[in-house]
């Protein structure tokens, strides 16, 4: 049952995916990039994790691909602009890139490949609420926690400094 | 021959209910928006000192019927430089979001039928006050895609405003909410209009209640918030390009959000469906608190001016923004100090 869901939100999702690298409009390739994290929502709802995939939902697909579309709204785009240019491309770092992605992949192959899929693992009750994950984030990982925002501040702060220099 | 398709539908029982609440959700939403249409436009004209639409059918109810007709069959143009895929995709974006938004909603005690307890609800979700803000802000990509799409400034203009207007007042209205979700101790709807049976959460929360209110008429793109659509500099804004009955999904998108948008303040501030006054029938109180709350909507579209943009955004940023945050910090202290000590 949970595959047959499973199988065509991850259809969905990889195709998009590979639509945001191949789309000729940036608009289009946002857009599939909207769709990609609404499909990646769906995945973490079959995980069990509905808080988690609710967030995916607010601040990826909804939060910062707005911002996205702003960007690309103000930049007035002429219609030879609206085109991916193609740039020469460094061979090197191009396929340390690649060779990089295959050995992450054949890592994650290799150990899910022992996991028996037959007998899912039961998880608890409260497993994936809002009551646990904010109990856990603010005993257990409460240090990194902090760090985040910390750095989110930081970067606040920074855009409004250049922000600034800009218009004195 | 009927004892096995029972018995062979017996294990999807949950599958057939979900999707006639479905069905009843989507039907039931599409067909109030032509009276709400009829609604406005009676209750203005009341409001200015005239008739409005009395002419087709008792009351001039058959307006609804005839306008509906009318857009149903107008020619649907599309100019030739406008992005044709996502031209016709965002008209769609804005009515799926607004209609899977009223999902979450629930309207009532879940009833007995055959042993099944069915909940007046589309979805009782743990998360459902989030679920709500999230297919809602969703619903901004139809927006920014009909002004992107169109290849016309206004529409650019429109889609722009109505954008920037919308995620600064999201944030009042997540803060707002937040008041009620610390009082609650709840992000279930279901719950939050059980913790409100002695009292509406108005009255404690009178501060957040107006807030919300403020924000949830912009958010809302609604007089004296509807610059998106201001006529005098945009044309039609966002939906200049738009013609028949993709205009007709806009315009349905805009009123179901406004009744999903009473449904939430019913809920979350005036105590959902308890009456408090010992009339006993849920479903019906509901909906009157919602009528209510549509009609104080119409009444401030027929009122006020509509403001300025910069001060819109003026508004929304330095003034409603702080003061949600110091009401929200406020009610957090007066919980862990007074209420939990």
């Amino acid at each position: 049952m949970e595959l047959l869901i499973f199988y065509p939100l991850a259809l969905v999702s990889v195709i998009l995916a590979l639509f945001v690298v191949f789309n000729k409009s940036p608009i289009g390739s946002a857009v599939c990039l909207i769709g990609m994290m609404l499909g990646l929502a769906g995945v973490f709802i079959l995980l069990q994790a509905h808080f988690l995939a609710i967030l995916q939902i607010i601040v990826y697909a909804g939060a910062i691909m707005v911002l996205f579309m702003f960007v690309i709204m103000l930049l007035n785009l002429k219609d030879d602009d609206t085109k991916w240019k193609i740039r020469e491309r460094n061979i090197f770092l191009s396929s340390a890139t690649g060779v990089l992605i295959v050995g992450i992949l054949y890592k994650i192959i290799d150990v899910t490949t022992d996991t028996k899929f037959d007998s899912p693992a039961t998880v608890p009750d409260n497993f994936g609420t809002v009551e646990v994950v904010g109990t856990a984030l603010f005993t257990d990982f409460v240090l990194p926690f902090e760090v985040a925002s910390i750095l989110l501040l930081a970067a606040m702060v920074g855009a409004v400094v250049l922000a600034k220099s800009k218009v004195d | 021959m009927i004892d096995d398709i029972l018995n062979f539908l017996d294990p999807y029982w949950w599958l057939i209910i979900g999707v006639v609440k479905a069905v009843i959700i989507a039907v039931g939403l599409l067909s109030t928006v032509p009276l709400l249409v009829w609604l406005e436009r009676r209750l203005m004209g009341r409001f200015q000192v005239r008739l409005g639409p009395n002419r087709v059918g008792p009351l001039g109810l058959g307006q609804a019927l005839a306008d509906a007709i009318k857009l149903l069959f107008k020619e649907n143009i599309v100019q030739s430089s406008a992005d044709k895929f996502l031209f016709y995709l965002a008209p769609a974006v804005v009515v799926f979001t607004a209609i899977v938004t009223f999902s979450a909603i629930p309207f009532g005690e879940p009833f007995e039928v055959g042993g099944e307890s069915i909940g007046l609800w589309g979805a009782n979700l743990n998360i459902g006050l989030l679920f709500i803000f999230a297919v809602s802000s969703m619903g901004i990509y139809g927006i920014v895609l009909a002004g992107l799409s169109s290849n016309n400034k206004y529409s650019l203009m429109g889609g722009l405003r109505s954008s920037a207007q919308m995620i600064s007042y999201e944030l009042t209205l997540g803060l707002s909410a937040l008041c009620v979700v610390l009082m609650s101790g709840s992000l279930n709807l279901y719950d939050i209009v059980k913790s409100q049976s002695d009292m509406p959460y108005a009255i404690p929360l009178f501060p957040a209640f107006v807030l919300f209110f403020i924000a949830g008429v912009a958010e809302t793109n609604r007089a004296p918030f509807d610059l998106p659509e201001a006529e005098q500099e945009l044309v039609a804004g966002f939906f200049t390009e738009y013609s028949g009955m993709k205009f007709a999904m806009f315009f349905m998108g805009e009123y179901i959000n406004m009744i999903t948008m009473s449904a939430l303040i019913t809920i979350l501030f005036l105590g959902g469906w308890n009456s408090y006054i010992g009339f006993d029938i849920p479903i019906l109180v509901f909906a009157f608190k919602v009528f209510l709350l549509l009609c104080v909507f119409i009444w401030l579209r027929s009122t006020f001016p509509r403001i300025r943009y910069d001060r819109l955004m003026t508004f929304g940023w330095k003034i409603l923004l702080p003061t949600s945050l110091v009401t929200m910090l406020a009610y957090s202290a007066i919980k862990v100090l007074v209420i939990d000590a």
